[in-house]
């Protein structure tokens, strides 16, 4: 268990590895992908990637809810949030693999 | 929208590149933050979310059908929170404008 963070870096890393554009190429293709995801989500359309898992956006409606400092009751707008449902694919791979490893939570 | 077409798109708009490699853009990543967490590592894209895995503990669950009683052991599971901007995103009306 190392316990690491992994970022932009170390993905934009692995495709210049992987794919042998420049480093700078690999990174703005790395933020090119995430930007498509974006601009799906933006507009309400589920993104669905095989073996790792969906986004989908989830339409919340107006509910009270209330300022937990004063406890004044305020009205929480309709939104839109993402959900993400890891594929079983990827849900097994991490089960498999950290069977017996206790963590603390993020 | 699925992985092709999120290929189609990239290739669209990077005509200098090859299909394939693109292919292996997106897979790659994907491969990445997989086993960045089937490691227990945690995979922080700034603005678009952080995935985390995070442990359930073993507990006693029933058989809804049956009422009989199973234990389930101890599970990790991938977690996605998504960032704030793209949370954003999601929110701002197609004109702008609004609030």
């Amino acid at each position: 268990m190392t316990g690491r963070t992994i970022t932009r870096a170390q993905l934009s890393d692995a495709v210049y590895q992987e794919v042998g554009l420049s480093r700078n190429e690999s990174a703005d293709l790395v933020e090119a992908v995430l930007a498509e995801i974006t601009t799906s989500l933006a507009a309400g359309d589920a993104v669905k990637i095989s073996s790792f898992g969906s986004f989908y956006v989830r339409e919340k409606g107006r509910r009270m809810g209330r300022n937990p400092k004063t406890g004044e009751e305020v009205p929480i707008l309709p939104r839109r949030v993402l959900v993400f449902r890891p594929s079983h694919v990827l849900k097994g791979r991490i089960s498999t693999s950290l069977v017996n490893q206790p963590r603390t939570e993020t | 929208m699925v992985r092709s077409e999120l290929i189609a798109r990239l290739a669209e708009r990077n005509p200098h590149l090859y299909q394939r490699d693109i292919e292996r853009i997106v897979s790659t990543i994907f491969e990445e933050i997989s086993a960045a967490l089937a490691q227990g590592d945690r995979v922080e894209l700034r603005g678009f979310g952080a995935f985390s895995v995070k442990r359930r503990t073993a507990r006693v669950a029933r058989n809804p059908r049956t009422g009989a009683a199973v234990a389930v052991a101890d599970k990790h599971i991938p977690f996605f929170k998504s960032g704030k901007e793209l949370r954003e995103r999601l929110n701002v009306p197609a004109s702008g404008g609004e609030t």
